[in-house]
């Protein structure tokens, strides 16, 4: 009744782009989750917006990946029938909303990075790459805008705003590591000109996050552990109750359309 | 949700470049920074705008909507203020 997963070869390019389709699909699907309980109007429009952008990313990799792959797949295909473990994106993306102030910290600690990013990338070698980054640079810099000011008005706005920031951040900070770690398959890539070294760029993002932690009277953690896993397939629980729900209409009726 | 800590802000939205801001609606923000982005994010989602304007809704002076016969009607009759009684020589062509 249900329809069952797609294989994909994971070629070092197909993987790449895959990754970066994940991270786009997931974090907008959790953003789009705020639709209709915003805590305000204004801010539930800004967020389905920013879910809007996220999607629209996700599509261009999916059909580039399935492209460079060949073999049949498309981006809904890619979307929908892969299983948790074949998903590849970071686990900052698929943590749970929680509170505002959590999906704004998560989203700062994204944005700050996809921005330099995206930047780095609109030079690769990949021409496709480099067109959908010079698309998404511009996306994720009003994201980062747009989150960093929340971020100052949570930090030093109330007491309790100030506190839910400052939890936020501590609970995230083990997940921002992931962005900038490189494996055997990205290396091949960097060195070939295709991706951007994302550890290059973290002095960088450190910088952006140090001075706006630093106006919101926020702190950063001192420490340096970091969790990994979603590059790899290996995910927290809360992946798959967001696919189920994701795919649920595409596992139970294949191929339905509307 | 209007709160004291979101006060109400007009937004004017220019099209194209040459034309005026037109005011396009109104929303709730904590401060100017923030209106803006809310008027972005609210008013432009369909390739609306080149440029923004919020303005605080409570520094406009409005008229009173009770006094529009002593404001509004007294030009209502004065059909000679329109340029309609002049004769266009052929030469000025479209105008």
């Amino acid at each position: 009744m249900t329809a069952p997963s797609i294989s994909v070869s994971e070629t070092p390019l197909v993987l790449y782009t895959l990754r970066r389709a994940d991270d786009a699909l997931i974090l907008g699907h959790r953003l789009s989750e705020w639709c209709g309980h915003a805590p305000m109007l204004e801010e539930d429009m800004a967020l389905s917006n920013m879910a809007l952008d996220l999607l629209g990313q996700a599509r261009t990799f999916y059909t580039y990946a399935a492209a460079v792959e060949g073999n049949g797949n498309d981006e809904d295909k890619l979307a929908y029938l892969r299983d948790v473990r074949q998903y590849r994106n970071l686990l900052l993306a698929e943590l749970p909303n929680g509170d505002f102030a959590h999906t704004m910290v998560r989203q700062f600690f994204y944005s700050a990075f996809a921005d330099l990013y995206w930047r780095a990338m609109m030079t690769s070698s990949d021409a496709t790459l480099a067109a959908i980054a010079a698309k998404s640079e511009k996306e994720s810099a009003y994201h980062l805008r747009h989150s960093s000011e929340w971020i100052v008005r949570l930090g030093d706005g109330t007491e309790e705003s100030h506190v839910r920031a400052q939890r936020a951040i501590d609970d995230l900070w083990a997940f921002t590591g992931e962005m900038f770690a490189v494996d055997d398959s990205e290396r091949g890539l960097i060195e070939a000109g295709i991706a951007a070294d994302p550890a290059a760029l973290r002095p960088a993002w450190l910088g952006t996050i140090t001075a706006v932690a630093s106006e919101a009277t926020l702190v950063l953690p001192g420490n340096d552990w970091m969790q990994q896993g979603g590059r790899s397939g290996r995910h927290s629980e809360h992946l798959g109750h967001l696919l189920s729900e994701l795919q649920s209409m595409q596992r139970t009726f294949p191929g339905a359309t509307w | 949700m209007a709160t004291p800590n979101t006060p109400l802000w007009e937004v004017f939205i220019r099209s194209r470049n040459g034309l005026a801001h037109r005011h396009c609606g109104s929303l709730h923000a904590s401060d100017a920074t923030m209106a803006l982005q809310a008027a972005r994010d609210i008013y432009t989602r369909r390739g609306e705008g080149l440029s923004i304007w919020v303005v605080p809704s409570g520094a406009i002076t409005a008229s009173d909507p009770a006094e529009k016969g002593m404001m509004f009607e007294p030009a209502e009759s004065k059909i000679y203020r329109h340029p309609t009684f002049y004769e266009v020589p052929e030469e000025v062509g479209h105008m």
